[in-house]
């Protein structure tokens, strides 16, 4: 149980996959302009992660492994993401179409969300049981969750600055994500 | 002689007019993630242009045959191949790289760039012109990346290309090593950038009538007062 909670709040807070990592960067930087469709963002690559690792899992111990054939993971893990994908995104456009319509285009593009396929692969790199790995799948969507959420009432306050005109757009953001990971530094060392 | 010039431009495109990550903002994740170091910066650049090559040859000479709606995931799983291929050959021939990249290796495959290249131009046009494309962004992200590593390593540790820097290596700024400066040098790199391009001379105004414009007081274009 403790290494399960330390597991979960490493793949939060201390590695967190946007701010440490550098992974999802692009829906980080485009879809973190408003707090709803951050959630939603959050929220979809966190079911996701965790539904990729659950299929990825069995499929790379129970087949990849017995066959030798542990170097195709990236083409099985990729494939299987973007079936996730799919199913999300019909899913959502018939249930929650508001939110479908402001993900726009960063919906499709989880696939090629860095962090959905960091996290499948970070989990066999690592050696995780099936339980570990679908406890760090949570952690990690749930800190690419808060990092998004964060960063939305960052820059929801950065719309009424004055920045110079040189630094309008991402310049600034990349700035205001660096103030961020500053502060995110802060829990380095919490679990050793 | 037409097409000559045409493949030129294809080539110089992604270099600077269309660099890859510092004016399309694409492939954020490894810029910011591999560039510790200058080394580590050419090294991503030139595996992922190796992937960019092979995957835009490919995807246009099979550019007939992908059937428009299952050409995501076929150019995924061609993608994905060629990683696993470049994955091989670093880990066969140049084991301390492919120890540094680490997971980002794996990660070349959900690189924006490739799949950006490869559904915007390696679909619509010729293997020739798209594997001058190819090179093309591949030496401008190899460019950037190498730029990114270059202000990271010689601030951050002192060293450039692992070589001591005599004055800044007395005093290296770590957190330029760290992720937060990785942000931070990229904002300001775009910073430059954007500045570089908005040079060009401020278009003539167009005046409207004097009544409601905020510059009245100072114009000097009194003869035009309407």
């Amino acid at each position: 149980m403790k290494t399960m909670m330390v597991i979960l709040l490493s793949a939060m807070l201390t590695d967190n996959f946007v701010l440490s990592k550098f992974m999802g960067i692009c829906p980080f930087l485009g879809v973190s302009k408003k707090l709803d469709s951050a959630t939603g963002m959050g929220l979809a690559v966190t079911f996701v992660m965790i539904c990729a690792t659950c299929v990825t899992y069995p499929i790379y111990h129970g087949i990849l492994v017995p066959n030798g054939l542990e170097y195709l993971n990236t083409v099985v893990f990729i494939l299987v993401i973007a079936l996730f994908v799919q199913l999300v995104e019909t899913a959502l456009k018939k249930t929650i179409p508001s939110l479908y319509k402001s993900l726009g285009v960063y919906l499709p593009l989880i696939t090629t969300n860095c962090a959905v396929l960091g996290v499948t692969v970070l989990n066999i790199d690592n050696g995780y049981t099936f339980l570990q790995s679908v406890v760090n799948a949570l952690g990690g969507g749930l800190g690419f969750m808060l990092s998004l959420v964060i960063f939305s009432g960052v820059r929801k306050k950065m719309e009424y600055a004055d920045i110079p005109e040189t630094f309008k757009g991402v310049p600034a953001t990349l700035i205001a994500a660096s103030i961020v990971s500053v502060s995110f530094m802060g829990f380095s060392g919490l679990f050793n | 002689m037409a097409e000559n010039k045409s493949l030129g431009k294809e080539l110089t495109k992604g270099i600077i007019k269309e660099n890859p990550t510092l004016v399309m903002l694409l492939g954020m994740c490894p810029t910011l993630a591999v560039t510790t170091q200058a080394m580590n910066g050419i090294g991503m650049g030139l595996a992922t242009t190796f992937v960019l090559l092979g995957s835009n040859i490919v995807v246009s000479a099979l550019r007939k045959v992908i059937p428009d709606k299952v050409r995501i995931p076929a150019f995924i799983v061609i993608i994905a191949s060629f990683v696993t291929l470049i994955g091989f050959l670093l880990e066969g021939f140049v084991p301390s790289l492919y120890d540094s990249l680490g997971i980002y290796l794996t990660l070349i495959t959900v690189n924006c760039i490739i799949f950006g290249r490869a559904e915007m131009f390696a679909s619509k046009n010729n293997v020739v012109a798209s594997a001058c494309d190819a090179i093309g962004m591949g030496i401008g992200f190899t460019l950037a990346l190498f730029l990114m590593g270059s202000v990271r390593e010689i601030i951050g540790a002192g060293q450039w290309l692992g070589i001591n820097i005599p004055v800044a290596h007395d005093n290296p700024m770590l957190i330029f090593i760290m992720p937060a400066g990785g942000f931070f040098t990229l904002g300001m790199i775009i910073a430059i950038v954007n500045k570089l391009k908005n040079r060009k001379p401020p278009a003539e105004i167009k005046c409207g009538s004097c009544e409601n414009c905020a510059l009245a007081g100072k114009c000097e274009k009194d003869g035009e007062k309407a």
